[in-house]
């Protein structure tokens, strides 16, 4: 720690800062736009100005940029002294000599970092009478919007861009006063991690295009937080909604999840709560007239109805779901009872799941968080395509890959921080990143190796280097060479490195690739490492429901067919996305009753008798287990219209309806508030005992008052629902959450999941994170990041994994066709949304360039696939790292219901090819 | 598609640098040699042969004042406008072309002869007003010596 | 030995080259031979040190002094670069295209000798693009020494191999800088890097780099060869040797000449120069390109050279003097410099980058006769802030020195600007200044 002095007071600070991250972590106001907590300091806008001393006898000083500065011991500075506040006014007055006086029609207005570094600055009045400079804008897709004419020329959107996220389609062209920053030509920007280019420019440059369409100020927001329901990794979000809509998701900081970033369909996959295809009503279907269509009714009938069914059933099988939360999944267990709750997932997913809690249970080694993952210095993945399957920890990867060469920094006695200099000092040095798996991504390009490989092949691998690690480990026969070689390339470079992470996941279908990468995490564990383990998982609350257990879905199938049940309640779970349409068709033919939850209109939906409108993520309290076993709470931002309501009220509703008993039902029927839901969570498994320390309850109280979920100035809300009635009506009561549906309320420091919008005086823009944490970059003040519910054992010594699969054959006419993960497309919810929809690429069958030639195929050629009972339109891609023996399948919706990976004779299921398309 | 002689170039220009990105400069000018200016075609041709994205190479092509990411003449006149050149009456020899030819700076003639460009100082300041065109400097160009100068340059 | 021109006194009056064989029977690579044991890295570096070279690039930095930042020793990462700066854009500067045009081997030559003191083995010649007789010239001097065994070779009695590249450039002044310089090398935009980490240890590639001048490399073989007592006396002053010196603008006989370390303004204007040209009269002079401050009448006998200059006077800079004249308008010459200051700043920093371009229309709006002063304030205001270390290299500090100095010499001259709503030396030039 070094003590500065600031304007003659003093400060203790980390001497690894600079001056201007010491200075805004004491809440102490200087004014910056290039630098940003994760991206360091490059001193290009000269923003941050401040006069440092050299001693105290020093009056006139000289002005430092304290972004390039280090808070050294002893420092002088002051921010006050007129000459550096005059500088920087100077700077603000130049910005200001382009950038156009736009505010009122900006979709930045009002949470503008420009406008509160004006403000702070002081600058008003406008010396500059020559004629602003202009530029054209370009159309760079459906995510982002471009307003050229706004920029200030910070350089962080490149700098985010290309250095942190890896994306080449972005850069800056001229030079002097005429510089742009855009893409070469219109176009979509390609990155998976665009939207963050919203949240980096200071400015109204890049804006959130799909806000744009229902544009709202900040201020006329209600928001909460959400967790991001698009993957297993469970990136905190903002959620915020106007006029009974969603209009917007933006990052949530957490130190230990996503810190400063979400990825694209993370971001602008929410559109799916707007969309047209709701359930909006409850829809019912008289008993024996399955032909016609659903009718409406009313909430009451329908659950009397309901009520009766239930009562009369001859066993109810309940189906849950991982993309439902805890509670709901919970709630659905308790009106069924345990030995009738199904995971609503596949024998396979379910195994794979169950393996992975055990690997994490009983091994030694941790899992790892995202934050984790960035400071991890050398990293193995067997299996996952990261970039397209858990996209921010792809993110995280590629900032890994800076913690070796930085060894290189330190022995140059550059600072972390300097940015600038570090990047000259590292060039293209790069850390040990080996990829293993099937699908070759621009993420590949930063890999130290890639091995394109089946996955018993990656398996093997995996095998390998546990076995040249630990020498205890058992190791693998008859490995090619190259794989050999391989093997001690990564063998080395784990033992060499400090942090090791060795991701694997349950994509590929393979157990051994997951058993894989315990034995090497494991092995590294017996050297001395301590290493991390991160499994991707299918979907946001996989680990939740797997935490909860619970027969599979075929299980469910059997307990129909096999007469012991006749009654269905389906929770939030497309099956038809799960078991071939065959099987479901005939599961629902036989049920007497199908009930189904859920949100968004889909083929389940279509053969419910009773449906009932379930509410999404942001229009519910709940709580998600992310992959790596972090249970994270999310909230209502909103009420949602009409019958609408959380899937845990209907079933509470529904054993209500079932026991016709008046009052105090058991179980679920008794719950009244969401926190009688999360009480029964903590008890419905020996893990999930402490899901109720992840956020204060419904009666946590600041100052006697409830937390609001509008800012002070939430506009209108006398005149918003002006059209319907003349009254101002009371906002709702919330009796779930400490949070208000209002404008008043408890205004200070909250506990990190209370907080509606992050925003302070003098900053409105999100860069007010800085003034909720104590130290910039580091956890929010009163941060609850979730807990982590799955501990590492105590005891060191596991047992191995032996079951060493066999080198993978390719097959004479059999093809082992694998899933291919696409960002934009294979998540069912994001999948709805418009904006996302245009990201979804038609789908394809991709083959090694020989097997095509086997197959008589030619690139670009159009087929029709006829497999598991359906008829497939696909486009052939020809792609060498498709490993020979293999065929990848495109993960869109289009090809939802496919279930793989699985064994196809590829000269059956070719049925016909179309004319050869253009490429 | 790079022809066969500007491949060979290109191979040459990489062989002076431990990556291939090194060569970006030379590589545009070298290109440029060839076919007069940078198009957005030729610039993706140099790009693939660097092995890096358009928006990589475009971001370096636009920095730089002697990369043509427009069509040029079939001569290019740099007049010197920097401070000796000033001095010595280089705004006179721009606006004898301007009469002679028709062609503002950083324009090109309507019959594709000429592009009339600004250059910052040739270094020939003894012997100013200099203009270079192409590759040719010329020294104490008074207007009256334009036109045989030019003469040269059909 | 007396030697008073060891750069330029075998250089052809008509331009034309010296190449290998003219240059080598001239005693040229004559520095070489003694390498090994005879003369150690150490004794190079000691004897450029003892030398007193300053860089002739403008900054006048002790070259031994910047050789010393550079990590020696057999742990060092490698390869270390030595890069010779040609990008002679400096206005009113023309000194190293003399020497390159007229004998190309003097810098390979150089450059093999500070590569062999620095143990750095790879050497880029870094030459503006608008220099292409020059380019042609080095490329033949580079093939000629390839073949004899200069480069490319462990030099006899050695283990040192020093390979040459040369990197024609495509424009912008900013190139000069040598981080922006090193940026440009890596086929990168020409942006300068933030110091520290210095090109010494972190340079080219992040490797350990001199960036030198070409004139200061020309002088590494005499300083070995006939040692440094010898170029001492070759100077008037302390520092080391002689300096070539140039004259622009209105003068009898504009030109360049290598004059001991030293000389005044006075004497080259008057004695080489052959004085004001007819008609018009000194007003002041820029003294080394145009980032430096005017001097006027008063200081025409201060010795030219890098320790003589008092800090009001600024500082010599290239050495190449552009003069003005009583006939020229000093706004306008100010607003020339300007201008070509803001299409040149690379756009990195905010107050170079828009600061310039507005300082530039100011200046043009008193040309124009629409000046107030309260423009003047903004001048000076800029004056004020584009201060080294203020913006992120020196190019925008660089471009307030003539305008601060002009404020300071001819402010009665911007006020009649004001006063009389326009420049009063328009009528004698009548044309009318393009806008930036």
């Amino acid at each position: 720690m070094a003590i500065i002095i600031v304007d003659n007071k003093s400060y203790t600070v980390d001497e690894k800062q600079n001056l201007l991250a010491a200075c805004l972590g004491h809440g102490l106001n200087v004014p910056y736009f290039c630098w940003h907590p994760a991206m360091g300091s490059v001193g290009a806008c000269r923003q941050c100005a401040v006069k440092q001393f050299k001693d105290d006898r020093d009056q006139t000083g000289r002005l430092v940029m304290s972004c390039m500065t280090p808070a050294t011991n002893g420092a002088r500075i002051s921010i006050d002294d007129p000459e550096s506040k005059a500088f920087r006014a100077s700077v603000i007055e130049w910005l200001m000599v382009n950038h156009p006086h736009d505010c009122p029609v900006c979709d930045e207005g009002g949470e503008c970092h420009l406008q509160d570094m004006t403000v702070m600055t002081g600058h008003v009045y406008r010396r500059s009478r020559f004629p602003k400079r202009t530029h054209r804008n370009q159309d760079l897709g459906p995510f982002i919007r471009h307003e050229m004419n706004r920029c200030i020329q910070c350089y962080r959107c490149v700098r985010y861009y290309r250095d942190y996220a890896g994306g080449r389609d972005l850069n800056v062209f001229g030079s002097h006063d005429a510089l742009y920053f855009g893409r070469e030509q219109d176009g979509t920007l390609e990155n998976e991690f665009s939207g963050n280019l919203v949240e980096i420019c200071p400015t109204g440059v890049f804006t959130d295009k799909t806000f744009f369409h229902h544009y709202t100020r900040k201020w006329d927001l209600q928001s909460a937080q959400s967790i991001c329901p698009h993957c297993s990794l469970g990136c905190n979000t903002t959620a915020s909604e106007r006029y009974g809509t969603l209009r917007r998701v933006t990052n949530r900081f957490n130190s230990q999840v996503n810190g400063y970033f979400l990825c694209d369909r993370g971001r602008f996959g929410y559109e799916y709560v707007n969309s047209d295809k709701r359930i909006k009503q409850v829809l019912i279907r008289p008993e024996g007239d399955r032909a016609k269509p659903a009718q409406p009714e009313v909430v009451p009938q329908a659950l009397a109805l309901a009520g009766d069914r239930l009562r009369q059933a001859r066993g109810i099988v309940g189906i849950g779901s991982p993309r439902a939360s805890l509670e709901a999944n919970v709630a659905l267990r308790s009106l069924v009872g345990p030995q009738q709750f199904y995971q609503g997932i596949d024998e396979r997913e379910r195994q794979l799941l169950s393996t992975i809690l055990n690997i994490l249970r009983t091994g030694p080694v941790p899992s790892a968080s995202i934050h984790d993952a960035e400071q991890a210095d050398a990293v193995l993945v067997l299996g996952p395509d990261l970039l397209n399957e858990a996209p921010r920890l792809a993110l995280a990867l590629l900032q890994s890959i800076r913690q070796q060469p930085m060894e290189r920094v330190d022995e140059l006695k550059i600072p972390q921080w300097d940015e600038a200099a570090v990047r000259n000092a590292l060039q293209n040095r790069r850390g040990p990143l080996f990829l293993a798996g099937y699908q070759r991504t621009w993420f590949h390009a930063y890999a130290t190796d890639s091995y394109f490989a089946a996955p018993d092949d990656v398996a093997r691998l995996g095998f390998a280097v546990a076995g040249t690690i630990g020498q205890v480990a058992p190791s693998v026969p008859d490995l090619s060479r190259e794989a050999k070689e391989l093997t001690q390339r990564i063998a080395e470079a784990l033992t060499h490195a400090q942090r090791p992470l060795i991701i694997a996941g349950t994509s590929g279908g393979s157990q051994a690739t997951i058993e894989a990468a315990a034995n090497v995490a494991w092995a590294l564990h017996r050297q001395g490492k301590q290493p991390r383990l991160s499994f991707v998982l299918p979907e946001a609350n996989s680990a939740g429901l797997a935490l909860l257990g619970g027969g599979t879905l075929h299980d469910a199938f059997d307990s129909i067919s096999q007469g012991k049940a006749d009654t269905v309640i389906v929770l939030e779970n497309d099956l038809y996305r799960r078991a071939d349409q065959a099987t479901v068709d005939a599961f629902f033919d036989k049920a007497r009753t199908v009930i189904v939850i859920d949100s968004l209109e889909h083929p389940t939906a279509a053969r419910a008798d009773v449906l009932l409108p379930a509410a999404t993520g942001p229009e519910s309290d709940g709580t998600f287990v992310n992959q790596e076993g972090r249970a994270q709470r999310f909230y209502q931002v909103y009420i949602p219209q009409g019958a609408i309501a959380e899937s845990w009220r209907w079933l509470k509703d529904l054993a209500h309806a079932q026991s016709a008993q008046t009052e105090s039902g058991a179980g679920v029927a008794a719950w009244n508030t969401f926190d009688d839901a999360v009480s029964a969570t903590a008890t419905a498994a020996p893990e999930l005992a402490r899901v109720g320390e992840i956020a204060p309850p419904a009666s946590f109280r600041l100052v006697g008052q409830k937390l609001p979920r509008q800012s002070e100035r939430y506009s209108g809300r006398t005149s918003l629902l002006s059209h319907l009635t003349m009254h101002e009506p009371p906002p709702p009561v919330d009796h779930d959450s400490p949070l208000g549906f209002t404008m008043e309320g408890y205004r200070g420091s909250l506990p990190s999941p209370l907080i509606s919008q992050f925003w302070a005086p003098g900053w409105n823009s999100i860069q007010a994170v800085n003034t909720y944490q104590d130290e910039v970059g580091g956890p929010l003040r009163d941060e609850m990041p979730g807990v982590r519910l799955l501990k590492p054992a105590v005891s060191n010594a596991p047992a191995w994994f032996t079951a060493i699969p066999r080198a993978f054959q390719p097959a004479s006419q059999q093809w082992l066709l694998l899933p291919l993960s696409a960002v934009f497309g294979s998540d069912e919810l994001s999948g709805r949304a418009p904006a996302i929809a245009e990201r979804i690429v038609q789908p394809f069958l991709s083959l090694h360039p020989s097997d095509g030639a086997r197959l008589g195929l030619e690139e670009c050629s159009a087929i029709d696939l006829a497999w598991q009972g359906a008829t497939y339109s696909l486009a052939v891609r020809f792609e060498p790292s498709t490993p020979v023996g293999t065929a990848g399948l495109s993960l869109v919706p289009e090809v939802s219901g496919v279930r793989v990976p699985a064994w196809i004779n590829l000269f059956e299921a070719i049925k016909s090819e179309g004319k050869r398309r253009a490429a | 598609m790079l022809s066969e002689i500007e491949r060979r170039e290109l191979e040459d220009a990489v062989k002076h640098y431990p990556d291939k990105r090194g060569a970006a400069i030379d590589a545009l000018l070298t290109v440029q040699r060839h076919r007069g200016w940078i198009s957005d075609e030729s610039l993706l041709d140099i790009a693939r042969f660097l092995e890096i994205t358009a928006e990589d190479l475009d971001g370096v092509a636009t920095f730089y004042n002697l990369v043509f990411r427009k069509p040029v003449g079939r001569h290019v006149a740099f007049v010197c406008d920097s401070i000796s050149c000033w001095i010595k009456g280089c705004e006179q020899v721009q606006e004898r072309i301007k009469n002679l030819y028709e062609v503002d700076l950083g324009q090109t003639t309507a019959d594709g002869r000429l592009t009339v460009l600004p250059i910052a100082c040739l270094g020939h300041c003894e012997r100013a007003p200099a203009m270079m065109i192409d590759q040719d400097v010329y020294g104490e160009v008074v207007p009256e010596k334009l036109e045989s100068i030019m003469d040269k340059y059909k | 030995m007396n030697i008073e021109r060891p750069l330029t006194q075998h250089l052809h009056p008509d331009g034309s080259p010296r190449f290998l064989r003219e240059y080598v029977a001239a005693g040229g690579y004559r520095s070489l031979r003694r390498l090994g044991t005879e003369l150690t890295h150490k004794d190079v570096q000691r004897l450029v040190g003892e030398s007193g070279l300053r860089g002739r690039g403008g900054g006048g930095f002790p070259t031994a002094t910047k050789w010393s930042f550079v990590p020696m020793g057999p742990d060092v990462s490698k390869p270390k670069y030595i890069v010779a700066n040609g990008d002679e854009m400096e206005p009113g500067t023309f000194k190293d295209r003399i020497l390159m045009e007229g004998d190309p081997h003097g810098l390979v030559e150089g450059m093999i000798m500070a590569g062999y003191a620095l143990d750095a083995e790879v050497g880029y010649i870094f030459l503006r693009g608008e220099y292409h007789l020059s380019a042609q010239r080095l490329n033949q001097a580079i093939e000629e020494a390839y073949a004899a065994g200069y480069l490319g070779k462990p030099l006899p009695g050695t283990a040192f191999r020093f390979d040459l590249h040369l990197h024609s450039s495509a424009g912008r002044y900013i190139c000069g800088e040598e981080t922006a310089l090193i940026n440009a090398l890596e086929g990168k935009r020409a942006v300068p890097r933030a110091k520290p980490p210095f090109p010494q240890t972190v340079g080219l590639w992040g490797q350990p780099t001199i960036v030198q001048n070409v004139e200061t490399l020309y002088n590494i073989p005499h300083i070995i060869n006939h040692g440094a007592e010898w170029y001492h006396r070759l100077s008037r002053t302390k520092d080391g040797g002689t300096k070539i010196y140039g004259i622009s603008g209105r003068v009898t006989n504009p030109g360049w000449w290598e004059l001991p370390f030293g000389t005044t303004a006075r004497e080259l204007l008057e004695q080489y120069a052959g004085g004001m040209a007819d008609g018009v009269r000194f007003r002041g002079l820029l003294p080394g390109g145009i980032s430096t401050s005017f001097m006027v009448e008063e200081h025409l006998d201060l010795p030219l050279d890098f320790s003589s200059f008092p800090p009001e006077v600024g500082r010599l800079g290239t050495g190449t003097m552009i003069i003005l004249d009583d006939q020229t308008c000093p706004v306008g010459f100010v607003l020339n410099l300007e201008r070509f200051f803001a299409r040149e700043s690379c756009g990195w920093c905010t107050p170079c980058r828009e600061g310039l371009p507005w300082v530039a229309k100011l200046l043009m709006a008193f040309e124009e006769g629409r000046a107030t002063h309260d423009d003047l304030s903004l001048l000076e205001m800029h004056t004020k802030w584009l201060a080294p270390g203020h913006t992120f290299c020196g190019l925008a500090p660089g471009a307030m020195a003539p305008l601060q100095s002009a404020l300071r010499y001819f402010r009665e001259d911007f006020e009649r600007h004001i006063t009389t709503g326009g420049c009063p030396w328009s009528k004698q030039s009548a044309q009318q200044r393009v806008l930036v």
